[in-house]
């Protein structure tokens, strides 16, 4: 490989940064103290040490970032002697990621989410206190010397508005405050970072979930109930019962069960996930992959985040089963850089059940190997898409990669890869305790089983929901207390800023796939955010179009410009009154389609689902009379 | 046979590569590319190289051996494989000869032994070997590494050792493979260009080939070798060689001890010079004659290092009084009162065809229609071969065996001491060729002119900064040259190259101690020493 490191060397801080995750180095050449004697005879790397390394490129630069804050040039330069990566490529990647800075910046960061749901409950005023007290946006504040920077979404939005506190350091550490109602709160936690400790107790999780306790729960059964921190517990209310199951049935029964359930995917696509296990099992090319995808963040979306702090052995456990009944050996959950406490229960539930034998060389007892990496996200909205999130793992830029071939056959590391949104692994533990087809009869006959709901916004009680398939969106918003306050509803936001807006007419939707497709709707990633006849839908338009233009990976022409030609759109539109003239609203759709036609991954496909919706459903803006 | 024994898309299938001797990542960048394909299909690479070159760093492991002891490796590499019982003893037994004396000859280089002798770990010597040995396929390619030394043949000749011992030759994926520094330095031994040779490598000695060439040319050939440029310039030396006509080269430059050279040079009676570029050699011709550029401005062919010959046609007319290399030939014929005719590529190229067999089936025809014939091509239902010497492996063997050689280790002929202790090795960067006669005149954006590479503790012993200008001194003479700080070298290596000989030149340093085998000088082992430069 070409590695001209030119430039900086790492600071003694940096290089214990990352040699904390990597181990201490070979030699000169790996990035050590350089001995003529033995670096001027010989030295090992080329392409196998870049093939076998690549995939750490994130997680040294989470290392060098938590520790220091920022990852400095010197230490890129390190980190790519260490890996063999070559510094363009890794500059590449680096600044790919919302969550690395490349710039010197405060030790302690508040990112302070201003996404549609925080927007909706004072988010804007918070940022608007917040620069009142330390001062604009990403300077230092002689306060607490720390700075604060607005964020897309976190995925708090039952508790919006939100904020996260990163502190680096060593130990570091990064904590929520939600809801964060004043500035003076988040600047005390930047202060005191290392006291807050972590959140979701039980309480917490009670208030995240309304039902909780309810005997009618499926996926939520235990959240706010059961300890999701002790394994004792999660097998005392019935968990690892379904890997027994699993194991009698073996990996064709499995499958069988799955696939009798006609579970859809939870993720978004809703693809038959029995197909999808089967065919990874079927291929010939081993090793297999499991990759749980974790990566949460369509704005609105908070579903997984419940399910891992609130019930984090079932998610290790249904994966477990995922690999058997995939043939994989090693499962990979990639959680998003924003959910710092749902990582820690994850890796926390890992450690136990590995401790336990549930996990590693011998399941169980079983004879299967299976073992789980938990990976982090560092703030990319387009590593939710599956083959983004492949990249990602590689330690590469979260492209999309254009398909096919599909994830079954060329997925993480080339090799065939079972992808599964958390919620979607969460139902095959009920599924293998009831039977597929005993599952199947929950919902309706094209959309089988429960579906959570991010209930956000406008509501009185915002929270995740638990339903089956088929009641409506009105019973959804009651059951929620209906709008906050008694006011009106104006739209509900269904499937998040890739979804669509519904006007109050849609309240008697029945919430299936196949009624919403029937609408020309999604329900996406189950998200239901409510406004009342007070928002700003224009102001919501105009972060929706911002958060595209930010997302867009850059890699396909349509979305890369579309994403930009319609924000500046919006704002010639909302400098202009509101007015959308014939030529505009024209413009508009051909961008959308532009994007739909040309674009090779969801992002760009859906990046004016939610404006165009607005505009033609909701008549967002007056339409210029044609005189 | 003179060749590369593999095509380039084998090294895209092979399973191990030996890089000996050779930067082909700036050297051979297009070739570098076939090899790259190779490495990333799994193909294991070595490179072989006292210096960690950018080559070297896509190699799975570098070997950094001292300069001249790559017969000690290869010996030590040799033993290895011999004695973990790896060696391919059924085809060492079907196709080759001489395996018991080089074995007794190899069997004293422990791992031990070649590490002292080379400086490279045993375990690496090892594991060289065993990954080599045990590689389905596995292929050995050098260049000027392994040939510029006074031991030049001997070094290619450990390295055979090497491929015979293991049957990595004559196989698909398996091949020994000198890389051509030119497109067509293949083509112009092939041709005959050798003082030795006749068209299609035939040896000028053997009097059956002499004989058929005789009848198809209608004159004699003189029945002995010629001289190599080597030798040439020894017989200016003694007087007896008077008169030189030089096509295309530019030995004022790009020869060692380059005082010496230009003095030879101005002592002939006669210097003809016939150039595309006003080289410095043209500055001491008597007659220079302005020549056609042979890429563009001439119909014939070329032949690149897997022998594949290629069509070459005529782009644009050449400029002002520039001609044809042909047609300057066809003319000074005229001149001496021979009636060849009008120059025609094809036609002559038939002639060759005629005296050729190896070439006998490339009519102009089909190398259009084919894109080119890989040598030999024996008639016109040929199909050319993709590698040399599958015959070792027909049952009986096809022609003769081929013979294991007795190849004895020896240090380069200038050995370190007090007085010159630094090794001054030499070579080329990606930007520039040779003497520059070829890129000097367009821009590069990685020139960065010459320097005097030095290893980060000498520069620091020596107390050298980045930039500063030094002397280097040889016993032949001095140049003066900035320095850079090179992690590639370890202490008491240095390295130079030949490219700006009119800011620097290299020559003047090295040594003309040349190969009696190749006529080869051994360009990569000088001794110096660095001197301050004052003012």
């Amino acid at each position: 490989m070409d590695i001209h490191v030119v430039g900086p060397e790492a600071t003694a801080e940096e290089r214990h940064a990352v040699d904390r995750l990597l181990g201490p180095p070979d030699g000169g050449w790996d990035g050590g103290v350089r001995d003529a004697l033995l670096d001027g005879r010989a030295s090992r790397g080329g392409r196998p040490a870049a093939v076998a390394q690549r995939h750490l490129l994130l997680p040294a630069f989470h290392a060098v970032q938590d520790r220091i804050g920022w990852v400095s040039r010197g230490a890129m330069n390190y980190i790519c002697l260490r890996l063999t990566v070559p510094p363009a490529e890794a500059w590449g990647v680096l600044t790919f990621y919302h969550l690395f800075a490349t710039e010197p910046r405060a030790r302690t960061v508040a990112h302070v989410c201003d996404d549609l749901a925080c927007r909706a409950r004072g988010g804007e005023a918070l940022c608007r206190e917040l620069e009142a007290v330390m001062g604009p946006a990403g300077d230092v504040s002689a306060l607490v010397g720390a700075a604060w920077q607005r964020s897309p979404c976190l995925g708090q939005c039952e508790r919006a508005p939100a904020v996260m506190v990163v502190a680096a350091g060593e130990p570091p550490v990064r904590t929520v405050v939600a809801p964060a109602s004043q500035a003076a709160e988040i600047v005390a936690a930047m202060a005191t970072p290392a006291t807050r400790g972590l959140r979701e107790s039980l309480a917490e999780l009670r208030q995240s979930v309304p039902q909780a306790g309810d005997p009618g729960l499926k996926l939520l059964r235990r959240v706010g109930v059961v300890d999701p921190t002790s394994l004792e517990a999660y097998r005392a209310s019935g968990g690892y019962h379904a890997l027994t199951r699993a194991l009698a049935l073996g990996p064709a029964g499995i499958i069988s069960e799955v696939t009798s359930a006609t579970l859809l995917g939870r993720g978004g696509a809703a693809f038959p996930t029995g197909k999808k296990w089967a065919a990874v099992a079927a291929e010939p090319a081993l090793p297999h992959y499991v990759v749980c995808n974790a990566d949460e963040s369509e704005p609105g979306t908070f579903k997984d985040r419940v399910l891992m702090t609130g019930d984090p052995f079932a998610i290790v456990e249904a994966m477990t089963i995922c690999g058997i009944a995939t043939r994989s050996e090693k499962g990979f959950l990639y959680v998003r850089g924003e959910y710092p406490d749902a990582e820690h229960r994850i890796a926390d539930a890992v450690v136990q059940a590995r401790a336990a034998g549930l996990l590693g060389v011998d399941v169980a007892g079983s004879g299967h190997r299976f073992d789980i990496e938990v990976r982090r996200g560092a703030g990319a909205y387009i590593c939710g898409e599956e083959t983004a999130l492949f990249n990602s793992l590689e330690g590469k830029r979260g492209e999309p990669r254009s398909k096919p071939p599909f994830p079954s056959q060329v997925g993480v590391f080339g090799q065939p890869t079972i992808v599964n949104n958390v919620e979607t692994l969460a139902n095959v533990l009920d599924i293998l305790m009831t039977g597929g087809a005993a599952w199947a009869q929950t919902g309706t006959r094209a959309s089988t089983g429960t579906r959570l709901f991010c209930v956000s916004g406008h509501v009185t009680t915002p929270g995740l929901y638990e339903l089956p398939f088929g009641r409506t969106l009105g019973e959804l918003m009651t059951l929620a207390g209906g709008v906050t306050g008694g006011r009106s509803l104006q739209a509900i936001l269904l499937g998040g800023a890739a979804g669509m807006f519904v006007g109050p007419e849609s309240l008697d939707l029945k919430l299936t796939f196949e009624d919403a497709r029937a609408a020309s709707l999604t329900l996406g990633s189950g998200v239901v955010m409510a406004f009342d006849d007070t928002a700003d839908l224009a102001d919501l338009l105009g972060r929706i179009a911002e958060f595209f233009e930010d997302e867009s990976c850059g890699q396909c022409v349509p979305c890369r410009v579309g994403t930009v030609r319609q924000r500046e759109l919006l704002d010639q539109v909302r400098a202009a009154g509101g007015t959308m003239t014939p030529e505009r609203l024209h413009l508009l759709s051909e961008l959308g389609q532009a994007m739909r036609d040309a674009s090779i991954c969801g992002l760009g496909q859906t990046a004016s689902s939610a404006i165009e919706s607005a505009v033609q459903r909701l008549h967002v803006f007056r339409a210029e009379r044609v005189s | 046979m003179g060749g590369g024994t593999s095509s380039y898309r084998e090294i895209e299938e092979t399973d191990c590569i030996l890089l000996w001797g050779s930067n082909a990542r700036e050297t051979h960048p297009i070739f570098f590319h076939h090899l790259l394909k190779g490495v990333k299909r799994g193909a294991r690479l070595f490179a072989i190289d006292p210096r960690r070159t950018s080559s070297a760093q896509w190699a799975d492991v570098w070997a950094g051996l001292d300069v001249g002891t790559d017969i000690a490796l290869a010996h030590s590499m040799a033993r290895e494989i011999i004695v973990s019982g790896l060696a391919h003893r059924e085809f060492i037994a079907h196709a080759t000869t001489g395996f018991d004396d080089y074995k007794a000859s190899v069997l004293p280089w422990t791992l031990a032994r070649g590490e002292v002798a080379t400086g490279v770990p045993a375990g690496v010597i090892r594991e060289m070997a065993q990954a080599f040995a045990t590689a389905p396929r596995a292929m050995i390619c050098w260049t000027l590494g392994i040939t510029e030394h006074h031991n030049a043949v001997d070094n290619v000749l450990a390295l055979i050792n090497l491929a015979l011992l293991c049957g990595h030759v004559g196989r698909w994926g398996s091949g020994i493979n000198p890389l051509r520094g030119q497109n067509n330095v293949q083509g112009g031994g092939d041709m005959g260009a050798l003082p030795d040779r006749l068209p299609g490598f035939q040896h000028v000695e053997n009097d059956e080939v002499r004989a058929t060439v005789e009848r198809v040319w209608g004159v004699r050939v003189p029945p002995a070798k010629g001289l190599h440029l080597t030798g040439m310039f020894e017989a200016m030396e003694h007087g007896t060689l008077k008169a030189l006509y030089v096509i295309g080269e530019n030995p004022a430059q790009s020869e060692a001890d380059q005082h010496r050279s230009v003095d030879l040079l101005r002592s002939l009676d006669l210097l003809v010079v016939q150039d595309v570029m006003h080289t410095a050699t043209v500055d001491l011709a008597d007659v220079a004659l302005p020549a056609a550029a042979g890429a563009f401005e001439s119909e014939g062919t070329f032949t690149s290092s897997e022998r594949r010959v290629q069509r070459v046609r005529r782009a644009k007319a050449p400029p002002g009084e520039c001609r044809d290399d042909l047609a300057i030939i066809f003319d000074m014929a005229r001149h001496m009162g021979v009636a060849w005719g009008a120059p025609d590529a094809e036609q002559v190229w038939d002639e060759l065809r005629a005296v050729s067999p190896v070439h006998a089936g490339m009519s102009y025809a089909r190398l259009e229609a084919e894109g080119g014939l890989q040598w030999p091509c024996y008639d016109e239902t040929h199909p050319g071969e993709a590698f040399l010497h599958g015959r070792l492996w027909e049952r009986p063997v096809g022609g003769p065996r081929a013979p294991f050689s007795v190849v004895a280790h020896e240090l380069p002929v200038e050995a370190l001491d007090d007085e010159y202790p630094l090794r001054l090795t030499t070579g080329r960067r990606l930007a520039e060729y040779n003497t520059g006669v070829q890129t000097g005149g367009y821009a590069s954006p990685v020139r960065r002119g010459e320097t005097i590479d030095v290893s980060p503790e000498d520069a620091a012993r020596l107390g050298l900064r980045e930039g500063q200008a030094v002397r280097v001194r040889s016993r032949r003479g001095a140049v003066v040259a900035p320095v850079h700080i090179d992690h590639a070298l370890r202490p008491g290596l240095t390295f130079m190259t030949l490219h700006f000989p009119d800011e620097v030149a290299t020559n003047h340093l090295t040594i003309d101690a040349v190969d009696p085998k190749s006529g080869t000088a051994e360009f990569k082992a000088a001794a110096i020493r660095l001197e301050a430069v004052e003012g």
